[in-house]
């Protein structure tokens, strides 16, 4: 990975970790660590283990926006083999915020759509930091149509702050792209597995987020509002963000709780920006399952099954 | 630290959108700034009898408004909501909903049922937004969703006029799902060919627009409704520009072609009735 980067919790591993490359890079034929640097690295596992099981939901969130974790397109080239990436909404333009395309999964075609943030200053702007306009959402819809009509199941990954609040998207009708995305979702008859892979950032987020199968990441988070969004309002005062987080439960093991998502994914120890590929493999074997477990539904079966899914998610009493 | 640091540049200060709610016997119109005696506004059905400025009204005042007398019977009236994630701010959120009961008018920021206009049945949802700012949480959705089921049992058109601030946060990622919950109750009407409109009136945000407010088959607006996505402050917090007049308002909407109509509130019986005789096969 191109340039480290730590998280405030993660410094005592941060450091250990350069311990360890010291001793590594010092390290010759004739001078022989290896004892000590295994030593090392045992420590390292542990604290890694200590540090990712303890997460308070603030130090998740930040986990789950991490510079390094996986974005889409890593996780499309990890997966899947012969993507080829579709372009535009066929109305106003191709929002950088949104890619799709063809692809295979274990050989057999799919469509694939995800939000795509980017890593360094250039590629955030480029990708509007992972903010969607409303080309992006009608983009995300043009591909889902394609699937529906070539009866190609639909993968998509989700990961963004949320739909971009400016005067083009209001203009060009924000509110309108996500909620007939939401519509059209819900009646395809092709399987529709959803990953929530970092940031669920509320109807941005599940504008391409309806589906028979939700997945998320261990350390990734879903929530109606940021956090920092919440605590803006509520507390009136932004920068109350902790607080926001613990109260809107919005990791995958509170979501999972209320029975809003089927699967958690695991992630490497550390988390999945220290492994990319051990990460992908863990989400390829779900969604490999995920999807022979879904083709075998009849396609009426599937869509009444997935009206079902989200009819069933509320609390309340009478 | 830098030695020279740039000052951010002040927010201009927002318009005062706060509308008073006639009460006392004389209101100021926020719109005209004409003092008018309150009772006058009130026979006016909440409009300004100056500038015609509508007022938010209440969902039954609404309701009469819209529907034949004594033809609404009342669905999912004592549905209230659970503070089922012990969510805390300031005050809890069971202190919030125990408040808004306690005024003693709708139990949730929605009423729904169903009823008559002009001899037409149709299953009618209304937003309360003194309950809570009208935000959605599980009760809203599922009422709603409840009265888009029963228009397609009742073979019934469907009318939702919304009110709303967007989810209510304090029920996080469930007040979420209400909007992929009531949208896809939306397609299954929809498939059955019978007609929804959408009324959006001031104000309507967030995710209530981004989902059922928008899916209308044919989407109304009252006049100089404020309308959008994200709310005004947020955006220009994030951009960091003056808005432009008139923006987000049901005019710039209707311009920008996201509303099909717009109707003052003493023609919308009558329009909804027009529409509904042309659209709806019983």
């Amino acid at each position: 990975m191109a340039q480290q980067y730590y998280l405030e919790f993660e410094k005592p591993l941060a450091e250990l970790e350069r311990k360890i490359q010291e001793l590594l890079d010092f390290s010759t034929d004739t001078v022989d660590l290896k004892t000590e640097v295994a030593k090392l690295e045992k420590k390292a596992d542990k604290m890694r283990e200590e540090i990712f099981s303890g997460l308070t939901r603030w130090q998740t969130a930040q986990v789950a926006r991490h510079i390094n974790r996986p974005f889409t397109m890593d996780y499309i080239n990890l997966i899947f083999t012969e993507f080829v990436e579709l372009h535009g909404d066929r109305n106003f333009g191709d929002d950088h915020a949104i890619v799709g395309g063809l692809a295979r999964l274990d050989g057999e075609p799919v469509m694939v759509i995800g939000h795509q943030k980017g890593r360094d200053t250039k590629e955030k702007v480029y990708r509007n930091f992972g903010m969607p306009n409303p080309e992006g959402y009608r983009k995300a819809l043009r591909l889902m149509e394609m699937a529906e009509r070539f009866k190609l199941p639909l993968v998509t990954f989700v990961d963004t702050p949320g739909a971009f609040p400016g005067i083009g998207a209001e203009e060009r009708g924000q509110a309108e792209a996500i909620a007939r995305n939401l519509r059209e979702m819900s009646r395809l008859t092709v399987p529709i597995i959803v990953v929530v892979t970092g940031e669920g950032g509320s109807g941005g987020a599940l504008g391409i987020a309806v589906g028979d199968r939700v997945l998320m990441l261990e350390h990734s988070i879903y929530a109606v509002i940021s956090p920092e969004g919440c605590a803006a309002i509520l507390w009136s005062d932004g920068t109350k963000g902790e607080q926001a987080a613990e109260a809107l439960k919005l990791t995958a093991r509170d979501i999972k709780e209320l029975d809003v998502i089927d699967e958690i994914i695991k992630e490497p120890p550390g988390g999945a920006h220290r492994d990319h590929k051990t990460v992908a493999e863990n989400l390829h074997v779900a969604l490999s399952r995920s999807l022979q477990e879904l083709k075998k539904i009849p396609a009426e079966q599937l869509v009444e099954e997935r009206y079902q899914k989200f009819r069933k998610m509320s609390r309340f009493v009478e | 630290m830098a030695w020279f640091r740039k000052e951010k540049a002040p927010l201009a200060q927002a318009e005062d959108k706060k509308v008073r709610v006639p009460e006392g016997l004389w209101t100021k119109c926020p719109s005209c700034n004409e003092s008018i005696i309150s009772k006058e506004i009130e026979k006016n059905l909440n409009v300004c009898p100056k500038c015609s400025h509508h007022f938010r009204i209440s969902a039954r005042k609404r309701l009469a408004l819209v529907l034949d007398e004594g033809s609404f019977v009342e669905y999912d009236a004592n549905m209230v909501s659970v503070d089922f994630l012990e969510f805390k701010d300031s005050k809890s959120y069971q202190d919030r909903i125990d408040a808004a009961l306690a005024k003693g008018g709708s139990k949730d920021a929605v009423i729904c049922g169903e009823g008559e206009i002009d001899g037409t049945p149709v299953q009618i949802a209304v937003f309360d937004f003194s309950f809570m700012g009208g935000s959605m949480g599980s009760v809203v959705g599922e009422k709603i969703t409840r009265a888009i089921e029963r228009g397609i049992e009742k073979h019934t058109p469907v009318i939702v006029f919304s009110a709303s601030g967007g989810a209510r946060m304090q029920e996080s990622i469930l007040s979420l799902m209400q909007m992929a919950k009531t949208s896809a109750a939306l397609a299954k009407l929809r498939e059955r060919g019978l007609p929804y409109i959408s009324v959006l009136t001031d104000p309507t945000t967030g995710g209530v627009t981004a989902s059922f407010a928008m899916l209308g088959d044919i989407n109304m607006a009252e006049p100089k409704s404020l309308i959008g996505f994200a709310g005004p402050r947020v955006i220009e917090q994030t951009i960091r520009q003056k808005l432009p007049e008139g923006f987000q308002r049901a005019e710039y909407l209707l311009d920008h072609g996201m509303v099909d109509v717009i109707v003052e509130r003493k023609d919308m019986k009558q329009k909804l009735s027009q529409i509904f005789k042309m659209l709806y096969r019983p």
